[in-house]
């Protein structure tokens, strides 16, 4: 799969569910194209702004969308990554603010085996 | 004297990847470390480091001079460079 087949699937699906890709295209395709790397590398599309362990178990919470995605867009409009905003984000009616990480840092640790 | 510039990035990290490119516009070198590409006790040893400097561990992490930016942080940036 190339990355414009997987911005051709995801857009129909995830706009059906409400979310949007940021308007910055260039952007948008750099960050599937970061997916499909991570797919090769660790066989899912781990989140491509955060360090995957490679277990897939202890990884799931930030495969793409990532379970942070709702509250990030919920709060901010947009998700860590900026791949996935609300359409009041693209339309500039809500200010582009720096998405800080909402992921614990344990969960981090835990899946790196980093005591 | 220029100063010392050394980022902790993820390959994939689209933060990452427009923060170095704000460096490189700056006419700024910098040493890089690409986290995702290490492996086993070296990415570990490297995520300890990250940890003190950054408890959420997240990228990137940008050190000019004492200064610590976390995330692409264009303002902090240029205070930092200013400060050095």
């Amino acid at each position: 799969m190339n990355a414009e087949t997987l911005y051709l699937q995801l857009k129909k699906f995830q706009e059906s569910k409400g979310y949007h890709f940021n308007e910055d295209k260039d952007m948008v395709m750099a960050l599937l194209e970061s997916l499909l790397i991570n797919k090769d590398r660790y066989g899912y599309m781990a989140c491509p702004c955060r360090l995957a362990s490679g277990n897939y178990e202890m990884d799931k919470d930030m495969l793409c969308p990532c379970v942070y995605r709702e509250p990030d867009i919920a709060e901010f409009g947009a998700c860590f990554c900026g791949l996935y905003v609300s359409q009041d984000w693209n339309e500039g009616k809500i200010p582009h603010e720096t998405v800080p990480e909402r992921r614990p840092p344990e969960l981090v640790m835990a899946a790196l085996g980093i005591s | 004297m220029a100063p010392s510039i050394k980022v902790y990035a993820l390959s994939t990290c689209i933060h990452c990847k427009k923060a170095k490119e704000f460096l490189t516009g700056q006419d700024l070198e910098y040493d890089c470390v690409y986290v995702d590409r290490l492996s086993g006790d070296e990415r570990n040893d490297t995520m300890r480091e990250v940890r003190k400097l950054n408890p959420k561990m997240s990228f990137p992490i940008i050190l000019i001079g004492d200064a610590v930016i976390v995330g692409f942080q264009k303002d902090d940036i240029l205070t930092a460079l200013g400060a050095v």
